[in-house]
């Protein structure tokens, strides 16, 4: 059982440190929960989501992140991954000349003690049964990662990664753009298997059909870098119909 | 007899590991102290040579070269006028030119002096040849140390010695191509090897023997202000095959040490020859090498040369396709880390109608590291159905990290097809912390990075050579990441 705390937590881009872009958010997430976090673009979705795993591109100036009650920022990016943090990108990069069987071999590696070796047989059987579950073609597994994939199959890429490094956390930006229907259904497949007592999911979606399949059990709503409501599911269907406007007014007074 | 350092005893599994071919320079960072036999003393005189002739009992007509080409090594100015003037920084008169034991190899390794046998056993040279050498020539400081050939293939008649012997013995084979391919004159260093070189391998294969498994030689430095001169003439003749591979290492000294060899290959009609270097100097050597091939009608020469380490590089691999249909090709990877100027390329001088060449280069630079490629194609315009493909490739890992390409391709008349490409690319930001956030470090991330540059390269070579590619860019990585 783990928590992720994120507190009060205000994120500006480094070089400007003074105009934040997150404006003091408060998160609690659990190992077996799932948030929804809904919201207009360009409100801070995406760097709350970097800044908690550590981008360089941002500075965190008020608040903290703690992970069972220990303060990460310190941590460098890959020290936050080893201990548990997953981040599946909006926008994935491409790793080119690195086979995705390669980069996935290096990173469990990498989690490993000194002088302990990853079995690459058990490795090759975990790699090819998470690959059938998410319909991945294995002639993915040489392929350099992400180079030259299709915007869904650099989704599906991530979910792969999530599913191999086995996280306690897992921050899911828009997952789903780019996926066509059956393909966003895989995903959703995916995830839900995950799902479990042991992992804890951030979930960013513009669109309430992933949340018909990855169910979650609270929805929050950030505007202009700040949480301005939450609830449960039903939250995410009063959005698709009402859009973003009313919460302006709405929610204006408890904003401050 | 003082070891300047007792060799520790890393475990077993590590030093299997570091000994995959034995180039690692940390690995290579260990020196003993020689009692040399032969000294020629410090600096670069007609007395110097005349030393190391004598040393070596050489014929009449190798002095007269010698002597012919320290003329010509003194008169040629450096070449700073296109080179880096970094070459001003040479004190020529401070070097040691002979350094030896002895002159005769030995054919087995329990009669190698202790100290030079415990100095390959650490880079893991014997192993390596019981594993998967046909022949394996090992040369400390000026002189080979062991030199021996598996009975298979000396029975087929091949030839594999070091210079010295090698021009005694078999003048009538060597005599003929000896200096042809790469005239003294042709630089100013090749002028310098040609007066006072000693070692290298002379290698010939008769008609039609294709030698199964590698020949090696490994070039060791262990003496300070040294400068090492190997001398290396492979001739291949009609439709034979071999595949020569190259190491070297020498220990990190405060004080600049010279390499400076000649390679001459000769593939004779429809003979194939790949040479393989991967060499990993400190970073204090000057690495100024020449090297050239000649390719008769049908015959194949490929330079796979890695070039990792030292203080300066300058080495242009070439082909010069003389005959119809010859092919020629030189693949590079070369990696400048900090304080390092790697400046390679490569020459395809197309003499023949049908001609086909490939350059494919690509470079590395990490921190104030320096990657320069240089090429130079030529076809000149009375030829017909010539070909050429260059690729020049560089990836900075960090922006004030340089690159520079000068690709000179010179093509006369319309009946030829080259093509030519160039990138420069950076390791982003973004993809490192990609990759940090699967949980590798900054250093895994950057080593990660530039295998995947150049592993469609590395996978062209033999496997143990590809994996400790990879490995020494782990190690050059970690070390360039705070
Ligand atoms: N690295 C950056 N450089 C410049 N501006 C940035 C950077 N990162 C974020 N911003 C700005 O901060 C704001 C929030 O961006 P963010 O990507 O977090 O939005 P988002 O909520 O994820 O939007 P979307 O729904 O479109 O993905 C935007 O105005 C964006 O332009
Ligand atoms: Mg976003």
């Amino acid at each position: 059982m783990h928590t992720l705390e994120i507190r009060d937590l205000v994120v500006a881009l480094t070089e400007t440190p003074d105009k934040p872009i997150v404006k003091g958010v408060s998160l609690t997430i659990k190992s077996g929960e799932v948030h929804a976090i809904m919201g207009p673009n360009g409100t801070g979705k995406s760097t709350l989501s970097k800044a908690v795993a550590g981008h360089p591109d941002y500075t965190i100036t008020g608040g903290d992140v703690l992970l069972d009650g220990n303060s990460i920022l310190e941590m460098e990016p890959d020290e936050r991954a080893r201990a548990g943090i997953f981040l599946a990108f909006q926008y994935p990069s491409e790793v080119p000349g690195v086979s995705i069987a390669n980069f996935l071999r290096a990173a469990l590696q990498a989690r490993l003690g000194e002088g302990e070796d990853l079995d690459a047989v058990g490795y090759y059987k975990s790699l090819y049964a998470k690959m059938d579950m998410l319909k991945i073609d294995r002639k993915f597994t040489s392929r350099a990662v992400n180079e030259g994939f299709s915007g869904g199959e650099k989704k599906r890429c991530e979910i792969l990664q999530m599913a191999m490094l086995e996280p306690a956390f897992a921050l899911m930006d828009e997952t789903d753009s780019g996926l066509d229907i059956d393909a966003l259904k895989i995903v959703a497949e995916g995830v839900n298997q995950l799902r479990g007592p042991k992992l804890g999911v951030l979930l960013i979606t513009h669109y309430q059909r992933l949340l018909n399949h990855i169910v979650p059990d609270h929805v929050h709503v950030m505007y202009d870098g700040r949480i301005v409501k939450s609830g449960d599911k039903t939250l995410a269907l009063e959005l698709e119909e009402k859009g973003y406007d009313w919460l302006k007014t709405e929610t204006a007074p408890a904003v401050s | 007899m003082q070891p300047l350092e007792q060799p520790t005893a890393p475990d077993a599994q590590e030093a299997a590991q570091a000994a995959a071919i034995g180039i690692d320079q940390s690995a290579g960072d260990f020196s003993y102290d020689i009692k040399y036999d032969y000294d020629a003393g410090n600096g670069l005189t007609e007395n110097t040579v005349r030393y190391i002739s004598a040393v070596k009992k050489e014929a009449p007509w190798i002095l007269d070269f010698r002597l012919n080409a320290l003329k010509t090594f003194l008169a040629k100015p450096l070449p700073t006028h296109w080179a880096t003037r970094d070459l001003e920084n040479i004190d020529f008169e401070k070097i040691r030119y002979y350094l030896a034991q002895g002159q005769k190899p030995k054919r087995t390794w329990d009669e190698v002096p202790e100290d030079i046998k415990k100095t390959f056993e650490r880079l893991g040279i014997p192993e390596q040849e019981r594993k998967y050498l046909a022949g394996v020539e090992a040369q400390f400081d000026s002189e080979a140390a062991y030199s021996n050939v598996k009975e298979i293939v000396a029975k087929q008649g091949v030839i594999f010695m070091n210079s010295t012997e090698a021009l005694r013995e078999h003048p009538e084979i060597f005599r003929k191509w000896f200096g042809k391919v790469i005239p003294t004159s042709d630089n100013k260093f090749s002028a310098l090897n040609s007066a006072v070189f000693s070692g290298g391998s002379f290698i010939y294969v008769p008609p039609g023997v294709k030698v199964a498994q590698p020949l090696q030689a490994y070039f060791r430095i262990n003496a300070e202000n040294f400068g090492q001169f190997e001398r290396t003439l492979i001739i291949c003749d009609e439709g034979s095959e071999v595949t020569y591979m190259e190491g070297c290492t020498a220990p990190k000294f405060s004080t600049a040490t010279l390499h400076s060899a000649v390679v001459e290959l000769v593939a004779l009609k429809g003979a194939k020859i790949q040479y393989i270097t991967v060499q990993n100097w400190a970073s204090n050597v000057y690495n100024l090498v020449t090297k050239r091939g000649l390719a008769q009608e049908d015959a194949e020469i490929k330079w796979i040369d890695c070039n990792i380490g030292s203080r300066l590089t300058m080495k242009y691999p070439g082909v010069v396709l003389k005959g119809r249909r010859a092919r020629g090709e030189v693949i590079s990877i070369a990696l400048a880390n900090d304080g390092q100027h790697q400046d390679t390329g490569a020459k395809m001088i197309h003499a023949a109608d049908e001609t086909t060449s490939t350059i494919v280069s690509k470079s590395i630079s990490v921190g104030q590291g320096r990657a320069t490629y240089r090429g130079q194609v030529y076809i000149p315009k009375h030829l017909k159905g010539c070909k050429n493909n260059t690729e020049c490739d560089a990836l900075l890992i960090n922006t004030n990290s340089r690159t520079d390409t000068y690709p000179a391709i010179t093509v006369r008349g319309d009946k030829h097809a080259t093509q030519h490409e160039a990138s420069v690319s950076k390791v982003s930001e973004e993809m490192i912390f990609y990759m940090q956030q699967r949980g590798l470090t900054e250093a895994q991330a950057m080593s990660l990075a530039v295998n995947g540059f150049i592993n469609d390269l590395a996978n062209q070579f033999p496997m143990e050579y590809s994996v400790e590619l990879k490995r020494l860019i782990e190690l050059e990585m970690e070390g360039s990441v705070g």
